[in-house]
């Protein structure tokens, strides 16, 4: 999937794009950039047009008006499968496994498209391993605690292997030595590949961020290093601001 | 001309007996997003009861506008409050329950009356087009659709049944906020449904002979005409039965009536491959 | 899943079954109790259809008996014009196939809900039944095949060895093509639920979102097997057909169609035993009803129908299942770990 792409192209770019729900514009015409390898982290409040953008970008919704495009290509209202394809990887904000397959099949399932079976076996297993998975892989994901859940929902993305990875609230409901985990995690990965995170807990969003984009009432509000962002008085106004109160 | 004339009034009556036939399965479907598998077996037994009522000497007209009706409203109530109620939320499960009573009704009314075709004798005579005669009867059924649309329509704008109902289309909660359970509101739309078909039941009796399998006659084209109205209730089954009404009426007209029935089909199929939530889906969406 | 076999020990044990079946069935009983088996394996073979699309694959169709109807008539119409019965049999498993994928086009890449599949295929074997219904007359036939509307087709040829149309296959052949045809079905959806595409199959039916966003195309899977389960459903009618020479087109109506849903969640949802069992208890039911009087088959079939919609959802192989599950030492049962392992 990976061609010599000059650098100057980035990995994501959405320019406009705008989704009207009847009267509401929950997402108002973004102009979103995201390089390569880069981390970027979503922070707003609740209704901020968060989850939309991921399921624009993801093919869920059909963006009203404004461009989505991978890498340069125009992926603008394309099927879901179409963007996954195209290297787009996205852990939901609420879990979205197969509850009636196993761990281990969940992640197969995810590692199986267009590989040989031996190498998605490896894949699987080798991704198991890292998300410490490896001793509830025979257990029915549906049985599993929310945490252990999101885990395997990260493995399944993880196992894709795709070059943009979507977080929609991974240390959502997840014990504080998860969360440390999951950081650690999400440090990791990016060594490899790009990443957005949505995530509310600002002590997680500075053990892996530098770049902090906020959105609120559908638009981009800021886009800066994250120190910066936390010291911004808007920022603080509309969403730091409403959490202490 | 006089050709002309009369396939506009049986492409009319056609409508109107498509839109007698919908109403009561779209009720239903809007309100609570379920198929109502029984559908046809209430316009059987709503003919049965219209039959039954007119050879004891019931007047005709009453036993069709007002017996069939009521009595098949109340067997929906019973049926609803024993079975369809344990299954909300459970869409397909609903549905094959509803199945199961279809088949289940069928089979008594076998067992109690035969599996026999009885009929009445329509009234009313008829009146010429041209140098063609037709039916007044089919005047008498534009008219009971029309009206039934829009007393329905004033049921639901006017009252503060209808404003409930609305309320627990849009939103289930709101319902609940406007002091009202929802399942009471559920109740009652299944017994309305029911109640439309048997009105339909009692208009078509006769029209159609009636069997024990007549509802399989009628459900095909139902089903067609209201999912692809989508979930406006009215203004859906209206639509939709205007356009797969004249489809049916052209293509019987040219051929037979039961390729009339496989245009609509395909015509239907070919529609949702394009307005897959109906055509209400797309547009009129904030209609009734 | 995890409370029904589905390893390759539970497979091997159903195709053991059937094998004794096949050739233990004509040593015990009499001709006519095997000529009256013959017909509940043809609904068998069409209630797995039903089971594998439904079960697994999550498509909820309530007109199978479309693609089953088609197989019985597709295979009268052709042997009737061939002579030979080869090309027929092939035909009654392509054509509803075809017809299957069709239909199955529309539906799915017009991404209707499940509830809509449901009214759409039944409507269109509603159709079919009304179609067929008023085929009487010279107007309507193929070739040399009489359609003969709602009397249907009497004297239909049966089956033969390949290649020899004065071979015909007598009633106890008749019963090891079926049974055999039985076994091959089994094996064959047992192999393809075993395969990746069998377990992309399932994770659609668990959450298509998620499969979509791993880059899968669930409306092709979807396509494909409601494809299959058209030609596997057109093969049982095929076998229905040569069982009484006859075809009429009650195949296509409404109690047809409720009758394999019946089989199915009688069965056990999401397995293939199941509704193999269904379909011989429902079977056995309706010709005990047929013998009687006082009970109508239909308000049977209903009763049944809601009995089990609203008491017992998942069907009696599961539940018997994991009772059994409960009574026996683990190892028996078969753990989760094991389970993926086999399958894997």
């Amino acid at each position: 999937m990976k061609l010599p792409v000059p650098d100057a192209t980035p990995l994501l770019e959405a320019k406009g794009a705008t989704m009207r729900f009847g009267g509401v514009v929950a997402v108002n015409e973004v102009d979103f950039t995201l390089r390569e390898m880069e981390l970027r982290c979503l922070i707003g409040p609740n209704g901020a047009g968060k989850s939309t953008f991921f399921k624009m970008l993801t093919g869920q919704l059909k963006p009203s008006a404004g461009q989505i495009r991978l890498r340069g290509e125009n992926v603008t209202g394309a099927e879901p499968h179409h963007i996954a394809r195209r290297g787009v990887g996205i852990k939901t904000q609420v879990p979205n496994v197969f509850n009636g397959l196993s761990v281990y099949e969940n992640v197969f399932v995810a590692a199986g498209r267009r590989k040989s079976r031996a190498s998605a076996k490896r894949i699987t297993e080798q991704t198991l391993e890292r998300v410490r998975l490896t001793g509830i892989t025979g257990r029915m994901v549906g049985q599993l605690a929310h945490g252990q859940r999101q885990w395997v929902e990260i493995a399944t993305v993880l196992a894709q292997e795709p070059d943009l990875i979507l977080l929609d609230e991974p240390a959502a409901g997840m014990t504080h030595d998860e969360v440390l985990r999951t950081a650690e995690l999400i440090r990791e990965i990016n060594r490899a590949q790009a990443l957005i995170v949505v995530e509310h807990d600002m002590q997680f969003i500075r053990m892996i961020a530098t770049t902090v984009t906020v959105f609120n009432q559908g638009r981009i509000l800021v886009e800066d290093h994250v120190d910066r962002v936390m010291a911004n008085q808007a920022v603080r106004d509309v969403y730091l601001g409403k959490q202490a109160a | 001309m006089a050709l002309t004339g009369l396939l506009l009034f049986n492409t009319l009556t056609g409508i109107a007996t498509l839109v007698l036939i919908c109403l009561g399965l779209g009720i239903i479907y809007g309100m609570m997003k379920i198929i109502n598998l029984a559908h046809g077996e209430f316009v059987m037994l709503g003919a049965y009861v219209t039959v039954f009522a007119a050879n004891a000497g019931v007047n005709l007209w009453v036993a069709m506008l007002i017996l069939a009706p009521v009595a098949v409203g109340l067997i929906g109530l019973v049926v609803e409050r024993c079975f369809i109620r344990f299954l909300y939320g459970r869409i397909i499960d609903t549905m094959l329950a509803s199945w199961g009573l279809s088949l289940a009704i069928i089979g008594i009314v076998t067992s109690l009356f035969g599996n026999t075709v009885r009929g009445i004798s329509a009234p009313l005579g008829s009146f010429p087009i041209g140098h063609y005669r037709t039916s007044l009867y089919g005047v008498f059924i534009i008219a009971v659709a029309v009206l039934a649309v829009v007393g329905l329509y004033a049921l639901l704008r006017m009252t503060r049944f209808g404003l409930v109902v609305r309320a627990t289309m849009g939103n289930p909660r709101m319902a609940a906020a406007l002091g009202v359970a929802p399942p009471r509101i559920y109740m009652a739309t299944f017994a309305l449904g029911a109640g439309f078909a048997g009105l339909a039941g009692g208009v078509l009796a006769p029209v159609s002979g009636v069997s024990p399998v007549m509802g399989a006659a009628f459900i095909a084209r139902a089903f067609i005409t209201v999912l692809g109205g989508g979930p406006a209730i009215i203004t859906g089954t209206s639509i939709a039965s205007a356009l797969f009404g004249s489809i049916d009426e052209f293509a019987t007209f040219l051929t037979t009536p039961v390729f009339g029935q496989v245009a609509l089909l395909l015509a239907a199929i070919i529609m949702i491959r394009f307005l897959p939530q109906g055509i209400t889906g797309r547009v009129f969406r904030r209609s009734l | 899943m995890s409370s029904v076999p589905s390893g390759w020990r539970g497979c091997l044990l159903v195709i053991l079954a059937g094998f004794v079946l096949l050739f233990g069935l004509p040593q015990v009983v009499s001709l006519y109790g095997v000529v009256q088996m013959t017909v509940f394996v043809a609904m068998a073979v069409f209630a797995l259809s039903q089971g594998f699309i439904w079960g697994f694959g999550g498509i909820m169709s309530f007109g199978q008996s479309a693609f089953f109807g088609l197989g019985g008539y597709v295979y009268a119409v052709s042997v009737i014009n061939m002579g030979d019965s080869t090309i027929p049999v092939l035909l009654a498993i392509a054509v509803p196939a075809a017809f299957a994928a069709l239909l199955g086009y529309f539906m799915f890449f017009g991404r209707i809900s499940d509830a809509y599949v449901g009214v759409i295929t039944l409507t269109v074997t509603i159709i079919l039944f009304n179609v067929v219904n008023s085929t009487s007359g010279d107007f309507y036939t193929i070739g040399q095949a009489a359609l003969g509307g709602f009397n249907g087709m009497p004297n239909v040829p049966p089956l033969n060895v390949p290649g020899y149309p004065d071979a015909a296959f007598g009633p106890i052949d008749t019963w090891y093509f079926a049974m055999g045809a039985l076994i091959l079905v089994y094996i064959l959806l047992r192999g393809i639920l075993a395969s990746r595409f069998g377990r992309v199959v399932v994770a659609i039916r668990e959450n298509e979102t998620r499969v979509q966003l791993l880059g899968y195309d669930a409306r092709v899977y979807k396509l494909l097997v409601f494809t299959i389960g058209g030609g596997v459903a057109g093969l049982g009618g095929c076998i229905f057909t040569n069982w009484g020479a006859f075809i009429s087109p009650t195949i296509f109506g409404l109690a047809s169609a409720a009758q394999v849903l019946i089989f199915v969640l009688v069965g056990g949802l999401g397995t293939l035993v199941g509704p193999v069992l269904g379909a011989f208890g429902i079977e056995y039911l309706i010709s005990i009803i047929g013998t009687q009087q006082t009970l109508n088959a239909n308000l049977v079939l209903g009763a049944v129908l809601v009995a089990f919609v609203l008491l017992v959802p998942q069907g009696l192989v599961p539940v018997v299942w994991s009772g059994i599950g409960r009574l026996l030492p683990r190892r028996f049962a078969g753990t989760g770990e094991q389970t993926a392992e086999a399958q894997s």
